[in-house]
């Protein structure tokens, strides 16, 4: 396997790499964890002790026979043990948690959320999607499209996941066919088509691109290199397109307006004492210093910029950013998701929870607070929902009570349908009408993934038991891709 | 919730100040340019090398902005937060980002060291300078008083890095901490990978990696019942070459010992010991000079030393991008008495 491509100081140039946040989704059984270690073996991210430590085990277990070569001649390890975690998982053999990976190429830094597929795949797959840039989803060349597969690609299509790369993995178990190949990649591009995902000017979601490539994980064809055993293919191996794809940020923070929920209010003089101030600093010069810390969602904001202070159950207040501060560097324009501090002309009480917004022309609309929450719910807890049940709502950095007044339906991935019901059980997909004790400047998530999110917790225990992605309003009908 | 104004950088509740004039904002500019606005950016090179119109943030500035948030959110939703400081790379850098993230007010809470009696003097020296020049309050768990009054007992292999945990959860009890950030990183251990970056931890201090909350986008969940705390990670995400590459560009100041410089060694399962007061050499252990460096900053009587002559970070940031070695597989042997150590260590309340 070559590798030339990944010299071991990959990355050293701190300002020239990006980062791109991953997930993987799959069962064992296609070859999920074996992908996984492929991608970190040769992009260098296994280190000798790792590989020592994996090649015994994998000569103790006698992997791959007696005649366990790879193309090439070395030795076969049984890559699927790199990504081994916990006791309990190795001696199961499963998975039971997502894991996150490192590794780097010269041109980028990956985050890799190792999503277990077999066990409880909706909440492994949520969770994974929720922060991925890119999902890969595995098929296993020899058995196709299954009704997992579509449940995968449907729960990234509610996610609104940017890139969405299908790897048709043990090409080498169906001898390298074309026929084979194309034939999945065709019904992977129908589901798409029935998801809406994939890049196509008709569809107004827009949201995803959708890639088939033909791998195989165990031999490393088309993994990080392009295989000299599919010359038909002609595309790009998997490393290579997750290197050069846009992260979601940097396709959309120049699109969207600005959202900034204020985490805190930074006052060193406030009400306390002389040496609130950080050691170093004159305290004088800071006597008025009144910022708001945050980390800006969406959009961008300049120096200038005309902003909405939206604070539940008041009228929208307008004024301008006088101040983008990062622990003392000023800047003049800051994007998602840089976490800085903002200072306003106008002296205005300003909480956590409040919400910084852009205004004016440039601006778009300002989100309008509602108590009234239309929401898909991913049910992540074992605990079922049930209409009546009184909950918490956590929202950009506001905790609200809420009422759960109906659930409206459940979504069979399988077939995409909605079905009557009313309540969600572990790892199901439902939408509910929730009513809010305070007002919250909710937005569709098909359109904010960030301020159209939020968490369902539970205010007994304090667990998480759903993710929620904001609906609109029945009636406001100005986004018809999102009826699902 | 929200309990925010405990601490010195809040006042949501305080009346409007008069409005200023003006010209107040742009002289704040102006002397927030300073250089002694910014101890930690001596160098005016970080900021020439950075652009203020970030159209794409690099990786260190997603990190770094990452890390901020979760060390402010868990400030705004917990009473009693403190961070676990060692004098060790990782929580030297962990603390760099509180002093960004409050600036200018100071960090807003205390640090912690759980001292187990062998730590290198030059680590426990940086560790009251650094406490000392950002005014912070320090609080010691040591393991030897535990080890004095008959609650702890010496181990036959003389680690005591497994000793800390209680320690560590009798400190977090008395002083009623809620919330503690530990700068655990999950590249370090396939225990650590499955780790969140808000973990729950019990009335025992323990951690159930079979029961984790899933945390989804940014929105991190700090709920909790009495008796039970959170432990938070900001620099889950960060790998040893992240971590180096960001001490270079912020110019962070760390324990000499990091660096390559000469000392009296002996061999010892496949790592260079230091020779020191509870780190003796048996009698067929030869003592050498060598020039070495520390990868990880642990007890004494565990961490090992490497080879090395990377005198400055330009070569170590060049020696860790170049290694073939995992950090804790060189250096410690606490991780290598079993294959779950780690996990067995965290369950128990570790960080």
């Amino acid at each position: 396997m070559s590798t030339e491509t990944f010299l071991p100081d990959a990355g050293l140039d701190a300002l020239s790499t990006t980062l791109f946040r991953f997930a993987t989704a799959g069962s064992v059984d296609d070859g999920k964890s074996t992908l996984v270690g492929r991608l970190l073996h040769d992009s260098k991210a296994i280190l000798a002790d790792q590989l020592d430590a994996v090649t015994r085990t994998s000569a103790d277990r006698g992997f791959g026979g007696s005649g366990a070569t790879a193309p090439g001649g070395t030795q076969r390890i049984d890559l699927a043990l790199l990504t081994d975690g916990l006791r309990a998982e190795r001696e199961q053999g499963i998975t039971i948690d997502v894991a996150y990976r490192y590794f780097a190429t010269d041109r980028r830094s990956f985050i890799l959320a190792d999503c277990p597929g077999h066990v409880q795949y909706t909440k492994n797959t949520v969770t994974g999607a929720s922060t991925a840039d890119a999902v890969v989803v595995l098929i296993d060349a020899r058995k196709g499209v299954l009704e997992q597969t579509r449940r995968h690609l449907s729960v990234l299509q509610l996610l609104r996941v940017a890139h969405v790369i299908v790897a048709v993995n043990k090409i080498d178990l169906v001898d390298f066919s074309e026929a084979v190949f194309r034939g999945i990649e065709a019904d992977v591009q129908k589901v798409g088509r029935e998801l809406g995902l994939g890049r196509d000017d008709s569809n107004t979601g827009g949201i995803a691109d959708l890639f088939v490539i033909p791998v195989s994980a165990l031999d490393g064809d088309n993994v990080v290199d392009r295989s000299e055993r599919t010359p038909w293919f002609g595309g790009p191996a998997l490393l290579e397109v997750l290197e050069t794809l846009p992260a979601a940020d940097e396709l959309e923070s120049h699109l969207e307006s600005f959202r900034f929920p204020v985490q805190l209010v930074i006052r060193p003089q406030g009400a306390l004492a002389a040496d609130a101030i950080a050691g170093g600093l004159d305290p004088e010069a800071y006597r008025d210093y009144r910022a708001y810390a945050g980390q800006i969602t969406e959009g961008s904001v300049k120096l200038g910029d005309q902003v909405s202070v939206l604070t539940p159950g008041q009228a929208p207040r307008t004024t301008t950013v006088t101040g983008i501060d990062f622990a003392g560097r000023e800047l003049a324009e800051a994007v998602a998701p840089q976490s800085v501090a903002l200072r306003l002309a106008d002296e205005f009480d300003v909480a956590r929870g409040d919400t910084i917004a852009a205004a004016g022309a440039s601006g778009g609309k300002i989100p309008e607070s509602t108590a009234d929450l239309y929401a898909a719910l991913c049910w992540l807890s074992p605990k079922p929902l049930r209409e009546g049940a009184k909950v918490l709502v956590k929202h950009g950095t506001r905790t609200v009570q809420a009422l759960v007044r109906n659930v409206t339906g459940k979504l069979d991935l399988a077939s995409f349908q909605l079905e009557p019901t009313t309540t969600l059980e572990l790892n199901d997909i439902g939408h509910a009408q929730l009513r809010l004790s305070a007002p919250l400047p909710l937005e569709n998530y098909a359109h904010h993934r960030r301020t159209g999110a939020f968490l369902v917790i539970d205010p007994l225990d304090g667990n998480t038991l759903a993710a929620g992605l904001v609906n609109d309003h029945p009636g406001d009908h100005e986004d018809e891709r999102y009826s699902i | 919730m929200s309990n925010v104004e405990t601490f010195v950088a809040v006042d949501p509740d305080a009346a409007p100040a008069p409005s200023r004039d003006g010209d107040a904002a742009s002289s704040i500019a102006s002397r927030s340019d300073r250089p002694e606005a910014t101890p930690w950016a001596a160098s005016g090179s970080t900021a020439e090398a950075r652009p203020s119109s970030p159209a794409r943030l690099s990786s260190l500035d997603t990190l770094e902005s990452e890390a901020i948030h979760i060390i402010r959110e868990v400030v705004a939703e917990f009473e009693r937060p403190a961070l676990l400081f060692s004098g060790g790379k990782d929580s030297v850098v962990m603390l760099h980002l509180a002093t960004k993230a409050f600036w200018p007010g100071k960090v807003p809470f205390p640090v912690l060291h759980v001292d187990t009696g062998h730590n290198f003097p030059e680590v426990i020296e940086f560790r009251d300078r650094t406490v000392e020049r950002l005014g912070l309050r320090l609080v010691v768990g040591s393991v030897q008083e535990f080890i004095d009054s008959g609650e702890l007992a010496e181990r036959a292999d003389g680690t005591r890095n497994p000793l800390q945990t209680v320690p560590l959860l009798d400190a977090i009890q008395r002083n009623k901490f809620d919330a503690v950030f530990g700068g655990g990183r999950r590249d370090e251990d396939k225990a650590r990978a499955k780790e969140r970056i808000l973990s729950l931890r019990d009335e025992f201090g323990q951690w159930d990696p079979r029961n984790q909350r899933p945390e989804l986008w940014n929105l991190y969940n700090g709920r909790h019942t009495v008796g039970q705390h959170v432990r938070a990670f900001p620099i889950s995400n960060w790998t040893e070459l992240d971590v180096w590459r960001y001490i270079e560009r912020e110019n962070i100041d760390l324990p000499g010992l990091y660096y390559a410089h000469r000392r009296e060694v002996f061999a010892r399962d496949g790592m260079w010991r230091a020779v020191g007061e509870v780190s003796q050499p048996r009698d067929h252990e030869q003592v050498i000079t060598k020039t070495v460096r520390y990868r990880t900053v642990g007890d004494m009587s565990c961490t090992g030393a490497v080879e090395s002559a990377a005198a400055t970070v330009r070569d170590v940031v060049i020696e860790v991008a170049a290694s073939t070695i995992t950090e804790r597989g060189a250096t410690r042997a606490d991780d290598r008495i079993s294959e779950a150590a780690m996990e067995d260590r965290k369950k128990d309340g570790y960080f």
